[in-house]
Parts: structure tokens; C-alpha cells; sequence
């Protein structure tokens, strides 16, 4: 037999079939049947009907916003500065922020609500507060990294032609800079948004469970051996997480053209 | 229209240094009103960073720039009626043809009268309308010739579309002084050529100022008013292209402009001067027994017959240009760069002849021996000029010394390695020997030039590759005598190329 190319994608089409599309059809099958395992809309119905699901999803996309928002504003201007020769000489800088990232996850939350109860700021008492310091600090570097590399890219004469067409430096920055690293931003976004809707660890451990996001809710019905309605609440954030997906696919096209974003 | 000859931007003793380096040295220059004024030299001459300076792009270190009088040399960019054509187009991506051309427009806040309750007329700013941003940018278009690209997103555009579309970016804001940094070097020549023309029409028809940045002299003579040569940051001339090619104020812009050669003479008599081996009558007037450059061009040179001309050539390749031949002659051991439009066999035996008033002298820029790409090896030693000198290394760091493992060692402890670090050696005329034994020396060559001066000699030694060392004797040689160079270890001054920093260890 002849070698072909194609056979080289065997173990990737072997690999995604077994842990991707198998488990989306279990999902899909549990989504959609009662613990017997007849097929039935009990969860659909059972999902909608109470006012607590559907706030646990808004309140997920709340904090899942405002994290995106928080991170963009504090990570684009860092992102500037780094990505800018005249005040960042060497690579050192770019790697402190970035090597959070290097750090067990858990480990570094869990340091997060002792420094945090230390300084006086009790993870009981202002569990909204101390969830959102955690995923800020947590995603951060998510957001700092495409805006870093998008800015090392940018040409510096569209600036200097800006300036020449008559724009002070705050006309430059909203009508040249955005507009321009506007990839970037998409992508930071993406990083910071989608993964903060399914996050459960880092609202768990600092907000003492009194903040429950949507991969909370998801866990806790697993926990309880409810696979079905789990299962029916993650084909909901799937979904979700396929609209925003296709939503900021089409908007980063628009704006440049082509994928140039890093996602 | 503004009256003629009305100056509309002087530079005074404008200064530029990065990081102590000067790149722009007392830039003085008038420009007038609806001028073509080119500024060219060779990359890192300054003549970009000049135009950055007049954009606003770079501030001067010192001096001033005048716009109608007025200095604005400290002006940000945003402030200036000036627009700039940037080299690599630098066109807004995310937008497309029509609004990379209003950016300037949808910025810009003009004067308007109004007549206010009680009668009285008042002055406000407000924005362009949306119709008299439209029919300027349809009228941009037009003089660039893109009418109906307006809705074109810039990145589906060509090379010289993306450059028309920066040239109505820049225009359409109606500039005092259009400002173009080598706006034609991305495109390919036959593009380059019909936007050389069109940019010319373009100037005619607007009527404002051009201050145009080229390395490319051709580009230079076919567009420009007038042409400032720039090399290391300082003005060499500034003259008409018909000034700047037939009367070239030196060497460096008689090579930079079109081809030329260029040889060392001296005066030996009232008009005339010594060069090639013989002596030319000439129409300039230097004192006598002075060292001049003599600048010839090529299409000058008359080839005659032998016996004929002055001095006797021999033809040694020839090359078909289309409307001449190009032909390398030497006259002894000087090469001589011809062209003609008669056809003569390589190996011919010609003379040549130049008429006096197509001879041009001017001053000799030094009278040191100057070599810019010399290196220090391994061992300490300098090369240049094709060979290896000993030298002392030590000088170029005050209160240095050498370690046992060679290694330049400073009084603050550092310790740098040399090897192939580029210095400048210079060596005064006076401190090279020249010896007939010629194991003595460090390299031999031929004497081709030896003149008498008064009381000594000066001599050019040019070694096989064609390096030459320039030197006063008091001792007789004969020209064309194979000698070695001597040069003596601490007569050879060294000077820093690069930034020592990087040899540290």
C-alpha cells in the first residue's frame, strides 16, 4: 500500500473523536434524557422554569463582563508600556507579568485569599470584591499578552502620520492605536471572557462559596451524581461560548480584514 | 498666489544629536514659496531627520525653523500646517481609502462668521460638512488619478496606489509645505519614473511648497527647483540641478552626482593643474602648489587618436549602455571612466583630451590619510589599506593598558576585548616612509603621482587594491617605482566606529 499525507492525521482524528466529539455527544445524551435514560425535555424544563439557573448565568455573565473590562483597562496601557522601547529596555519586565502564569493556579489563589484576609479585606465579607480582585489578577496576563504582541507589531509612521494629519495624542490614541491593535483586543477579550463564565476554583476559594458562577453550578450538580441536568447546563455554555466565538470571529474579520488576532 | 520669491521656511543653525552623536550639524537653509527643494544623500546622511524636524516628528537640538516667520521648531506635529508623505505609505489599516483621506479633514476645525441676536459678527471654528469633505476628497482623487476608489480598503490596493492614496491624504488638507520622505523607494523603477513625472505635474498644478527626501540623485536632478546635498549632516551645496552637476562644489558631490572621475591634483602654475601625469590648462584659479580634487565626467573625455590627445590611454573594457559606450581606459595606473558614442575595440591604444572649462577643480577636503573601515585583529593590530599595522591601542581609551592576555584593560577596571572591533586610522602625510627594500615595509604599491611642492614631495602610493597612501618626502623617487610602506606605531591615530560597550567582557 501506498503511503499517502493524509494518513498522518489519523492519531489527530483518532484523538479528537475520543475526546472531543465523544464527549459532546455524551453530553448531548445526558443533556437530553431523565435518569432513567429515556429521552425527554425534563431538564430543559427544569432549567428555565427556576429563576435560580438563569440568575446564576446572569450573574456569571456579570462578573464575567466586568473582568473582561477591568483586565482590558488596567492590561492595555501595561501592554503599552511593555511593548514600548523606550521604557522597557529588556524582555525582564514582559516576563514578570507574564510568569504569574508559570505558578499552579490553586496555589496562587489560595496565597491570593491569605494575602487578601491579611490586609483586611475578608473573603467572607466582601466575597464579590475579593472574587473579582482574583480573576483580575488571575487573567490579566491573558489580556496583557496578545495586547503585547499586537503593539510590537504595529508600524510606529501610522502614529507619526496621525500626528502629522493634525490628531493631538488622545485623537491618535481613540481613532489610530485602538482601531489598530484592535486584534488584540479581541483576542484578550476572548482569553479573559469565555473561560471566566465556566471558572469555579478562584470564586470558590475567595468568595467562601458565597459567589456562585455558572462552572460552580455545573459542579456542584455533577457532585450530587445529576449528570443529566449538569450535563444539559454545559451544552447551555457551550453554546454560549460558540456564539461569542463565532461573534468575535466575525467582528475581528471586519476590522482587519483577515485572522491577524493570536485566537 | 502669494508673491514670488517669498520665503516660506528658513531653518537657522538647526542642530540634531542622538545620544551625543550629531547627525544634523548647523543645518542653515531658505526656502521659497511653491519651491521643489530635494535634499539628497546617501542613507544616514540627516536629510530624513532634517525632514522629521520640519514635520515636527523630531525636535532640534538647537536652532530654529521658521514657517512664514514664525518659529516653530518646538511646535508638536499636530500643530504645523505641514502633511507629510511617509516612505512605507503608513496608511490607516482599519480604514478604508475615503476615510484614511478625511482623517486630516475630520480633524480640522475651521473659522466661520456668524451674525449672533444682537447684530454683531462673531468668529466661531466648526467642522467640515460631510459634502465639503466629500468633494475635497473626490478632488484629492482626481490629482492623484484613483477617482472611484473611495469604499477600496487600502490593503487590496498596489504599491503605487497605497503611495497615491498617501500623496491625497497628505494633499487634501491643503499643506503650506508638502513634506515627502522618499516616497517613490518602494516601487519598482518604471513606476518610479511615471510618479517622478506626475509628482513634478502635481507641484506645478497645486503650486505649494515641495521639500522632497531622495538618495536617488537621478530622481533628484528630474524633479528639484533646487537640491541640497547632505552627507554626515552637513550641507555640501545647494544649487539648481544644472548647478549642483556641472559645477559640483566637491568631491564627495561630484561622485554623488552622476559619474565622475576624481583625482588628486596640484597646481603647478597659474590655470593649470597636474593630474593623469601630465599638466591641463583649467579655467580655476587655486594658489599655486595646492592639492585639489579634479573632477571629470565621463562624457567629457575625448578619446583621440594616439599622438593626438594629451596623455596616451589604453582602452581596458568596454560596456553598451544602449545610447553610448562606457569604456575603462588607464593612463598609467589611473583608471579613467569614458563615454562615447563611438565604438572602439577593448586593448586600443587612444589618447585623451578634455577641453579646460570641462575640468573641474575644487578644494581637497583633508590632507591626512583617512581609512573608515579599519579593524583591530586578534593580536592588537589595526588593518587597513590591505595590510596589518602595529599599533598602539591603548589610545583609545585614556589611562588604559593591555592585560597579558590582551585584553584592553581601563582605569575603571573594565576589561574589553578588541578583536574586530572597526576603528577611523588616520595618518598624518608627513608620518609615512616609503623604502625601496620592500621586505622594510608592511605593504607595497606604486608610486602614481609625485609632485613637487616647493620644497618636498608629495607622492600617492596606490597599492594592488588600489589603496593609497598619501605622503610628503623630501627625497626624489621616480613615478611608477614599486615601494613599502612604512608607518610607524605611534603615528597611527585610532578613533572609535562602534560602541566599545559591545567588545566588553
Amino acid at each position: 500500500m501506498k503511503f499517502k499525507r493524509k494518513y498522518l492525521s489519523i492519531p489527530y482524528v483518532l484523538f479528537m473523536v475520543l475526546f472531543v466529539v465523544v464527549p459532546i455527544l455524551f453530553i448531548v445524551y445526558y443533556a437530553f434524557t431523565n435518569k432513567g435514560g429515556q429521552f425527554s425535555f425534563t431538564n430543559f424544563v427544569k432549567f428555565f422554569s427556576d429563576s435560580t439557573n438563569v440568575n446564576v448565568l446572569l450573574i456569571s455573565f456579570v462578573y464575567a463582563i466586568l473582568n473582561t473590562i477591568i483586565c482590558l483597562l488596567i492590561g492595555y496601557p501595561i501592554a503599552m508600556i511593555l511593548a514600548n522601547k523606550k521604557y522597557n529596555k529588556s524582555y525582564v519586565v514582559v516576563l514578570l507579568f507574564i510568569m504569574p502564569m508559570w505558578i499552579n493556579f490553586i496555589i496562587r489563589t489560595s496565597a491570593t485569599r491569605d494575602v487578601l484576609n491579611w490586609i483586611g479585606l475578608s473573603t467572607g465579607a466582601n466575597s464579590g470584591i475579593t472574587t473579582m480582585i482574583g480573576l483580575v489578577y488571575n487573567y490579566l496576563p491573558f489580556v496583557i499578552l496578545p495586547l503585547y504582541s499586537t503593539m510590537l507589531k504595529m508600524d510606529k509612521s501610522q502614529i507619526e502620520a496621525s500626528h502629522d494629519l493634525g490628531a493631538n495624542s488622545f485623537q491618535t490614541f481613540f481613532k489610530v492605536i485602538i482601531p489598530m491593535t484592535m486584534p488584540g483586543i479581541v483576542s484578550a477579550a476572548t482569553m479573559v471572557f469565555m473561560p471566566t463564565l465556566s471558572s469555579y476554583v478562584i470564586s470558590d476559594i475567595l468568595s467562601e462559596y458565597n459567589v456562585v458562577l455558572f462552572g460552580s453550578y455545573i459542579d456542584l450538580y455533577f457532585n450530587q451524581s445529576d449528570w443529566n441536568f449538569g450535563s444539559f447546563m454545559a451544552l447551555i455554555m457551550l453554546m454560549l461560548i460558540g456564539i461569542s466565538v463565532f461573534l468575535t470571529r466575525k467582528f475581528s474579520k471586519d476590522e482587519t480584514g483577515g485572522r491577524t488576532s493570536l485566537w | 498666489m502669494a508673491k514670488e520669491n517669498e520665503t516660506i521656511l528658513q531653518l537657522i543653525n538647526v542642530n540634531k544629536e542622538f545620544d551625543g552623536s550629531v547627525v544634523v550639524d548647523n543645518f542653515n537653509l531658505d526656502v521659497k514659496k511653491g519651491e521643489f527643494v530635494t535634499f539628497l544623500g546617501p542613507s544616514g546622511c540627516g536629510k530624513t531627520t532634517t525632514l522629521r524636524m520640519i514635520a515636527g516628528l523630531e525636535m532640534p537640538t538647537s536652532g530654529q525653523i521658521l514657517l512664514n516667520g514664525k518659529d516653530i521648531a518646538q511646535l508638536p506635529p499636530h500643530k504645523r500646517p505641514l502633511n507629510t508623505v511617509f516612505q512605507r505609505y503608513a496608511l490607516f489599516p482599519h480604514l478604508d481609502v475615503y476615510d484614511n483621506i478625511a482623517f486630516g479633514l475630520k480633524l480640522k476645525r475651521i473659522p466661520y462668521e456668524y451674525t449672533d441676536k444682537n447684530g454683531n459678527k462673531k468668529e466661531k471654528l466648526r467642522k467640515y460638512t460631510r459634502e465639503e469633505i466629500d468633494a475635497k476628497i473626490s478632488k484629492a482623487l482626481k490629482i492623484v488619478d484613483l477617482e472611484g476608489f473611495e469604499m477600496r480598503d487600502v490593503a487590496t490596493l498596489s504599491g503605487g496606489q497605497q503611495q497615491r492614496v498617501a500623496i491625497a491624504r497628505a494633499i487634501v488638507n491643503e499643506p503650506e509645505i508638502l513634506l515627502l520622505d522618499e516616497p517613490l523607494g518602494a516601487l519598482d523603477l518604471k513606476m518610479r519614473k511615471e510618479m517622478q513625472l506626475e509628482l513634478k505635474e502635481m507641484h506645478k498644478k497645486l503650486g505649494i511648497t515641495f521639500i522632497y527626501v531622495t538618495h536617488d540623485q537621478e530622481e533628484a536632478l528630474t524633479m528639484s527647483d533646487r537640491i541640497v546635498v547632505i552627507e554626515d549632516g552637513i550641507i555640501q551645496q545647494i544649487g539648481t540641478p544644472m548647478d549642483i552637476y556641472n559645477e559640483p562644489s566637491n568631491a564627495f558631490v561630484a561622485d554623488f552626482i552622476g559619474e565622475s572621475n576624481i583625482y588628486v591634483g596640484t597646481m603647478i602654475d597659474k590655470l593649470k593643474v597636474h593630474f593623469l601625469g601630465a599638466n591641463w590648462d583649467c579655467i580655476d584659479d587655486f594658489p599655486l602648489n595646492e592639492k585639489v580634487d579634479v573632477v571629470v565626467r565621463p562624457e567629457d573625455i575625448i578619446i583621440k587618436k594616439p599622438n593626438e590627445g594629451k596623455v596616451k590611454a589604453k582602452i581596458v573594457n568596454k560596456i553598451f549602455k544602449g545610447i553610448h559606450f562606457q569604456f575603462t581606459a588607464m593612463v598609467g595606473n589611473n583608471e579613467v571612466l569614458i563615454q562615447s558614442t563611438v565604438d572602439h575595440p577593448v586593448g586600443e591604444e587612444i589618447s585623451l583630451s578634455i577641453d579646460p572649462d570641462l575640468i573641474q577643480i575644487m578644494h581637497r577636503e583633508y590632507t591626512t590619510n583617512i581609512y573608515n573601515d579599519a579593524y583591530i585583529d586578534k593580536n592588537n593590530n589595526v588593518v587597513f589599506a590591505g595590510a596589518t599595522w602595529e599599533v598602539d591601542v591603548c589610545q583609545l581609551v585614556e589611562g588604559s593598558s593591555l592585560d597579558e592576555k590582551g585584553y584592553l584593560i581601563t582605569k575603571e577596571g573594565k576589561k574589553y576585548d578588541l578583536s574586530d572591533l572597526d576603528v577611523i586610522a588616520t595618518v598624518e602625510m608627513k608620518d609615512i616612509d616609503i623604502s625601496d627594500n620592500l621586505e622594510e615595509g608592511n605593504i607595497t604599491g606604486k608610486i602614481i603621482q609625485m609632485v613637487w611642492i616647493g620644497d618636498h614631495y608629495q607622492l600617492v602610493v596606490r597599492t594592488e587594491d588600489e589603496e593609497d597612501f598619501v605622503l610628503e618626502t623630501e627625497y626624489t623617487w621616480n613615478e611608477l617605482d614599486t615601494v613599502s610602506v612604512i608607518i610607524k606605531k605611534e603615528n597611527i591615530k585610532l578613533k572609535l566606529k562602534a560602541d566599545l560597550a559591545d567588545y566588553e567582557i
